[in-house]
């Protein structure tokens, strides 16, 4: 049989788990993104709050350790691969805790995806004008008031396509997960492959999977970017002789100063 | 406009013996100031003398490294300040406007009433509408700051700031960032407001704003308050060289 014969017997044989690992894939990828996003997002406020030249020594002290301690998640998870935080992580804590092997892998993920978001929203917190800061600064608003009000929605707006990208690496290296036995699409390749020992018609139709969805969903998410940029136009509300009244400008140079 | 304010003695900020060092530099020397409730006062000087530093000291921007600052008469340098609080009665508007770039420009003025004067969204909402009604942006509630020109910025963030019913306004070179066809608009607003007894703090370029509409005049230069007096002293007789030079170069 060529290798096309054999990878329609796969298909028609084993679509059932290809269709199992194809959800359990995007389940850990997303799942573990937006957990990942929850982690970086409350990380990097706490990194970036500012310690003015006013504060207590203790209060100094205290941001230090934590500070130090959040940079080494950070460092430590994104100097190693995830394949060897998996394996660690899993049979150190997660076997002994007979926990779910799902629920592992995706708090495995999260834990990974957690340390490149940290790094991703403190950049787009700082890439935010000081300006932003000051103006709210200026009238009264708290640091956690400015940063939640106007800045982290700014910051955030501006990293979607990061975020967005992140996800997309997700099903892909959420591949390496399947050392721990879950069945996501790899491994439900592998078992199919297994079967017949061939091995290349398996990956062939799980590389076609993991295309079509990462395709897929680059798409949905520019598609939601351009949506995301905003009305083209604003309303004027009515004068005071016609207050019904309502001209419709059209955008211009939106982009400028933002 | 022609409602008189009296001018009062009640000490609104005073600034004693202020300094400001960023590393080396130091940029404000020995200022000490009184400013009283209703006074408009205008700070000139040439770049780099330090006047946005002694209005961001003021705000609280920046911390100054010596000296004090009293609102009230008390110090707002005190571990105890509620800063916030502070700022919402000694507010500032900027060069660059500094307008939130999420929100539409209604918003911009209520957000800050809402979440640090804790007034209700209708309240807020109407007392937004009434300080942009008054500078001539109630038209534009649904804008975005970026679909603005620099004028209409500025005129919504002198809205923003009056929306907090502050007691003091720091302007730091309203209108310095705009185009010429626009100076005009902004500086009409501020005009308006010097005659309503708020008290105001300008840094500007505008010799003629200086001149005709503030009761008080500071020249700066390296740091120092150079000379301090009417309008018709600062502009007429300068007593010291360096205001002189200063005048020269800039009338
Ligand atoms: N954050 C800062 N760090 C270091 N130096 C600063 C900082 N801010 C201001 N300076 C320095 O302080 C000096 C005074 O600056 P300041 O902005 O107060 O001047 P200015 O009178 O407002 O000038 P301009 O008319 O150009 O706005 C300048 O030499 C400037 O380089
Ligand atoms: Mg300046």
């Amino acid at each position: 049989m060529s290798t096309f014969d054999w990878i329609i017997r796969l298909v028609s044989e084993y679509w059932q788990s290809f269709l199992v690992g194809t959800g359990n894939t995007m389940l850990m990828a997303l799942v573990g993104t937006a957990a990942g996003f929850v982690i970086g997002l409350l990380i990097a406020m706490v990194r970036t709050i500012p310690i003015g030249e006013g504060a207590s020594p203790f209060r100094k002290w205290v941001f230090r350790i934590v500070n130090f301690i959040l940079n080494a998640y950070v460092e430590i998870i994104r100097g190693t691969p995830m394949l060897v935080q998996a394996l660690i992580i899993h049979y150190s804590l997660f076997v002994p805790l007979k926990m779910h092997h799902l629920l592992s892998a995706i708090i495995i993920i999260s834990f990974n995806t957690g340390a490149y978001m940290a790094e991703i929203v403190r950049g787009g917190i700082m890439s935010i004008d000081k300006g932003q800061f000051e103006g709210a600064h200026a009238v009264g608003m708290t640091h956690w008031q400015t940063m939640v009000h106007v800045i982290l929605p700014q910051a955030v707006r501006n990293i979607m396509p990061s975020i967005g990208n992140e996800f997309v690496v997700n099903i892909k290296d959420s591949s390496v997960l399947s050392v721990i036995s879950i069945t996501e699409l790899m491994f439900a390749s592998k078992q199919a492959g297994g079967s017949y020992s061939k091995f290349v018609p398996a990956y062939l139709i799980c590389a076609f999977i993991y295309f079509v969805l990462t395709f897929t969903v680059t798409r949905i998410l520019r598609f939601a970017e351009k949506k995301m940029e905003g009305g083209a136009s604003y309303t004027i509300c009515g004068s005071q002789s016609d207050p019904s009244a309502e001209i419709r400008l059209t955008k211009q140079e939106e982009r400028i100063g933002e | 406009m022609s409602e008189t304010v009296e001018k009062t003695n009640e000490r609104m900020i005073s600034l004693c013996h202020l300094a400001k060092k960023f590393g080396e530099n130091e940029v404000l020397r020995d200022i000490n100031l009184e400013v009283h409730r209703g006074e408009v006062v205008s700070v000139i000087g040439s770049s780099g003398s330090g006047k946005s530093t002694m209005l961001r000291c003021i705000n609280l921007l920046e911390r100054p490294t010596e000296g004090d600052i009293l609102y009230h008469g008390d110090s707002i340098l005190a571990p105890n300040t509620n800063l916030s609080a502070y700022r919402t009665k000694v507010t500032m508007v900027f060069q660059q406007f500094n307008l939130y770039n999420n929100m539409s420009v209604l918003k911009n003025c209520v957000i800050a009433q809402t979440k640090v004067l804790k007034r209700t969204k209708e309240e807020a909402t109407k007392i937004a509408m009434e300080y942009l009604t008054k500078v001539g942006m109630d038209a534009y509630i649904n804008a975005r700051p970026a679909q603005l020109s620099g004028g209409q910025k500025q005129r919504v963030a002198i809205a923003r700031a009056l929306s907090m019913h502050p007691e003091v306004i720091l302007f730091d070179e309203p209108t310095s960032a705009l185009d010429p066809e626009m100076v005009g608009e902004v500086l009409d607003v501020m005009k308006s407001l010097a005659q309503t007894g708020l008290t105001m703090i300008v840094v500007t370029h505008e010799m003629a704003f200086a001149r005709e509409v503030s009761d008080r005049v500071l020249f700066m230069d390296g740091g120092y308050i150079v000379e301090d007096g009417t309008p018709e002293e600062i502009f007429r007789n300068p007593k010291m060289k360096r205001t002189k030079e200063f005048l020269s170069r800039v009338l």
